[in-house]
């Protein structure tokens, strides 16, 4: 006879909310809320002790179709409100949201100093290569001579590389996917929510709509898994394959083990709630 | 020149007075350690029973530079630092060039000769106090000057030095018997010579009485104060970016924090410390975070957010002077518009404003308690004078202090209503899957009150997201008339309503004179102590000054508006709260402004009021002196690098 765990085996179903994406069709998206559906099927998540995370621009609208809880921030600042909610809630899985503007544009800063901490996060950036939500200006991942509304003699900036400034700024954890190929980008998740670390993932979700340069058709022919030999625990070879224009890895690049933010923070504690009036009559004393 | 000699006095001031405030001013070099020796002064003072209220003065540079610590003794509770030194001490001639204008007439000017050539001696009394000498040659250890100095200050005023000896072994007990024995000795040959200096008849000028039941009470600044506070009404976590003159509230926390298993981070800058905390109250923390003018500039925005998404928080911005960098040390009110208006759209928050080191205490647990009633930032404006400045306080009752928590949701249980409304979503165990149709959680749900109960992530059932994008009472983003309508309403509801909790207003003076001043913030020391000079002059003047600001609570102000005068002095250049409230009164107000980066002076006020008093009700607005002198005459940091004989 069976016995019941009380754990219930979930359904994708059951990560899905009723509001529709409202993504252009063809939208590279599709495929990274798929990849992240499947992720939580297979983590078998409870919805309510999960929490989505995400800034401003198309692929921060996210959190609305997960039924998780989710929180839709300002542009840019992700990573500080993430922070927030997983310091002050880590016995919730905090899963963090954003596109490639407000990564590494707008929110450049608050990303290299959440690696630096190496927070317990998971952190999966939409990257299409352009601002898409305000309709088609260059963006931190666009290449140089992209020839978009803002940039009509062509962008006189070079390409930023996430996947460099990731591992040089002490992310744990550091992976590309395809949201093309959303069973291994579900596989790429699952692992980066096992990390116990900063997980980062960059995901190139192609623009149908404004961006005819960095297309589905041209990923498909340009990225490539990385090498089964990959040594993933050395931040120079995973640089070394970060850099590669051409091939475009995909996989983990770089995997290592750090004490965690949390961890630290939690050392740190030398007592808890009950002892606050304690503390606080030892403050009054100690100031006459 | 001759000890006998050292003190001398011009007969006009020799007579005998009974003191009941006295204001000792330390100046010397930054660096020089005035501070150790400073809070020594006070926390023997405190026990003594005096009470109380230091200032100081840190110079920008962050070594060099005169700074100087200032403390006002006596029987009664202080509101103001005082505007003149009655004894100057001065450690080297930048102190004594920089404050001498400042010294009260008649006052005591003491220097050390070996560094400090005085002028214009018959102005005012002089000692000269060779404090580093006695140091080197008597006790050879040049560093125990400013002990020697503190012997010599106790001396003048009255303090026990057995209260010195106890503090001493305090602070000094594990360093050895040694270093006890030293200073203890610095502390006996100041009080020594300045003993056999000046006369026990000249002293008795000095002479201030302690308080009789100052027992209880504790010296701290508001800075202090407000990291109590937070303490106090529960703060679990608090994020903030180093900023002067408000990173000592965050130091304080990173201390004492985690001692109750609260979290404290130093976030890479002010709009992240401001979303980290959002963050960690959706997440159902008490959070908190202390800035001043520049970071709360950066983290506007995100006060939009906490509005939007009706997300408690508490903001502390203790003022500094000017805009842009401005000055970081020095004081101005400047920053109440940015505090009421500041950030696109129409963002309703309430505002509140300390008068004092108490009010920092109590005000941030308002503070606290207004956020999570009414689920939405609140910011608590300190300023220079406040947030560095010590007064003795009387020790808190906590017994006394009441939490209000915010309104959470909860799921069903067992087929029985919810305790929150009709809206909950029926939820039998953690396992159950969201459902988020018409009979869901309604996050945003429109109340009567505006308040709607918040569910805490990991609580079942209760999942929405949280958003700075205008929704329905789901949490969907509905940019829609009825949407935007609504919800604005209900966010001003909240801040309506939120005025019938407004901290008890600092009232004081004459309930029935026809003239009254109208106040926020520090300045309302400046007017109780202006107050009482003018009642001695017959001149009656009433006070209020509210420490809520927004919503402007009317029950505190509506009578009063009705007096003759209304005068409303404050440390800015427009009248920024004059502005707010006679956008509710529109009547005539006689607005008093001084913006030189100090306090305002009482006597200045005094003659303004005494002037506006005898005068004809109209709309009018008066630029207050910075200083007693002309500025003209003002000696600078340029001056000092003139040669002497140029100044």
């Amino acid at each position: 006879m069976a016995i019941d765990t009380g754990v219930r085996e979930r359904t994708v179903e059951d990560y899905k909310s009723d509001e529709k994406p409202t993504w252009c069709p063809g939208c590279g998206d599709f495929g990274v809320l798929n990849a992240v559906y499947r992720a939580l099927r297979i983590q078998n998540f409870d919805p309510h002790r999960v929490v989505a995370v995400s800034g401003i621009g198309c692929s921060s609208r996210i959190p609305y179709f997960i039924s998780t809880y989710g929180f839709h921030g300002i542009h840019g600042r992700t990573m500080p409100i993430a922070t927030g909610v997983h310091v002050a809630r880590p016995d919730l899985k905090t899963i963090v949201f954003g596109g490639d503007g407000d990564a590494f544009a707008i929110g450049a800063g608050h990303f290299v100093h959440a690696m630096r901490r190496n927070l317990d996060l998971t952190y999966i950036v939409m990257d299409n290569a352009i601002y898409g939500l305000t309709k088609g200006q260059t963006s931190p991942t666009s290449g140089a001579g992209f020839n978009t509304l803002s940039t009509p003699q062509g962008n006189p900036e070079q390409a930023l590389n996430p996947m460099l400034m990731a591992v040089a700024c002490g992310a744990t954890f550091v992976a590309r996917g395809f949201s093309a190929e959303p069973q291994k980008l579900a596989d790429l998740i699952v692992d980066g929510l096992n990390h116990k670390g900063f997980s980062f993932i960059d995901v190139y979700s192609p623009c149908p709509t404004f961006n005819k340069v960095n297309t589905f058709k041209t990923y498909k022919e340009a990225v490539t898994p990385l090498p089964e030999d990959h040594d993933a625990s050395d931040p120079i070879k995973a640089m070394h394959y970060a850099n590669s224009q051409d091939p475009l890895y995909l996989g983990i690049f770089h995997q290592r083990e750090a004490p965690t933010f949390g961890d630290q923070i939690e050392q740190g504690h030398s007592g808890d709630e009950s002892s606050r009036q304690k503390v606080l009559e030892g403050l009054f004393s100690r100031f006459s | 020149m001759a000890i006998a000699e050292a003190l001398r006095a011009p007969a006009e001031v020799s007579n005998q007075m009974t003191r009941t405030s006295l204001v000792i001013r330390v100046a010397g070099e930054a660096g020089e350690g005035l501070k150790k020796p400073g809070e020594m002064l006070t926390q023997a003072a405190t026990r003594a029973g005096f009470q109380l209220l230091t200032d100081t003065s840190p110079p920008s540079e962050i070594k060099g530079g005169v700074m100087f610590f200032q403390i006002r003794l006596g029987a009664q509770p202080f509101h103001h630092r005082g505007d003149r030194p009655d004894v100057l001490l001065c450690f080297n001639q930048e102190a004594f060039e920089v404050n001498i204008q400042e010294l009260s007439e008649g006052g005591l000017l003491i220097y050390d000769p070996g560094t400090v050539t005085p002028r214009d001696t018959g102005k005012y009394r002089v000692l000269a106090f060779p404090m580093e000498k006695i140091a080197a040659k008597e006790l050879k250890m040049p560093i125990v000057k400013n002990v020697v100095a503190l012997g010599g200050m106790a001396a003048l005023f009255g303090l026990d030095l057995a209260v010195l000896y106890a503090l001493i072994k305090e602070l000094w007990e594990r360093k050895g018997d040694a270093v006890v024995q030293t200073n203890n000795k610095a502390l006996d040959a100041g009080q020594t010579y300045v003993e056999e200096n000046i006369s026990a008849e000249e002293r008795a000028r000095y002479r201030v009485q302690p308080a009789q039941s100052t027992k209880n009470n504790m010296v701290v600044s508001g800075n202090q104060a407000c990291a109590l506070g937070a303490m106090a009404a529960g703060c679990e976590f608090f994020s903030g970016y180093p900023i002067t003159p408000a990173s000592d509230v965050m130091e304080f926390l990173a201390a004492v924090l985690p001692k109750v298993g609260g979290t404290v981070i130093q976030a890479e800058d002010e709009i992240s410390a401001i979303n980290m905390i959002i963050g960690a109250s959706y997440g159902g923390k008490r959070s908190m975070t202390t800035t001043s003018g520049p970071g709360l500039s950066l983290m506007v925005e995100a006060l939009g957010l906490a509005t939007m998404g009706e997300i408690p928080v508490v903001i502390v911005d203790a003022q500094r002077a000017g805009p842009s960098t401005g000055m970081p040390t020095r004081h101005e009110q400047g920053d109440l518009y940015l505090c009421a208006y500041g950030g696109h759209g129409e963002v309703p928050r309430i505002v509140l404003a300390a008068t004092s080191v108490e009010d920092c205490f109590y005000l941030t647990i308002n503070a606290f308690n207004l956020a999570e009633k009414y689920q939405t930032p609140v910011i608590l404006m300190t300023d220079t004078v406040v947030a560095v400045r010590t007064e003795a306080i009387p020790k808190p009752d906590l017994t006394a202090v009441k939490l209000e928590h915010r309104l959470t949701w909860e799921p069903r249980t067992n087929g029985t209503s919810g305790e929150n409304g009709p809206n909950e979503h029926s939820s039998e165990d953690g396992a159950t899957p969201f459902s988020d149709g018409e009979d869901g959680y309604l996050r945003y749900r429109l109340t009567e009150t505006g308040v709607s109960p918040m569910a805490i992530p990991g609580t079942p059932g209760g999942q929405y997201v949280s958003m700075g994008l205008e929704h329905n009472e789901k949490g969907r983003h509905r940019p829609d008339p009825r949407s935007h309508t609504q919800m604005t309403e209900k966010r001003f509801r909240k801040l309506s309503l939120s005025a019938q909790d407004a901290p008890e207003a600092v009232i004081y003076g004459d309930p029935d004179a026809d003239v009254g001043i109208v106040t926020w913030g520090s300045t309302a020391g400046v007017a109780i102590e202006a107050i009482d000079l003018l009642k001695e002059e017959g001149i009656n003047v009433a006070l209020v000054a509210p420490k809520m600001i927004l919503p402007l609570p009317e029950a505190q102000l509506s009578d009063f508006m009705r007096k003759k005068h209304i005068i409303i002095p404050e440390v800015n250049f427009r009248g920024q709260f004059a502005d707010i409230v006679q956008a509710k009164y529109p009547r005539p107000v006689a607005r008093l402004n001084v913006y030189g980066g100090q306090p305002m002076l009482v006597g200045k006020l005094v003659e303004e009021v005494r002037r506006i008093a005898a005068g004809p009700v109209e709309n009018v607005r008066v630029a207050l002196d910075p200083i007693f002198g002309k500025l003209e005459e003002l000696v600078t940091p340029d001056d000092l690098l003139a040669p002497v004989e140029q100044r």
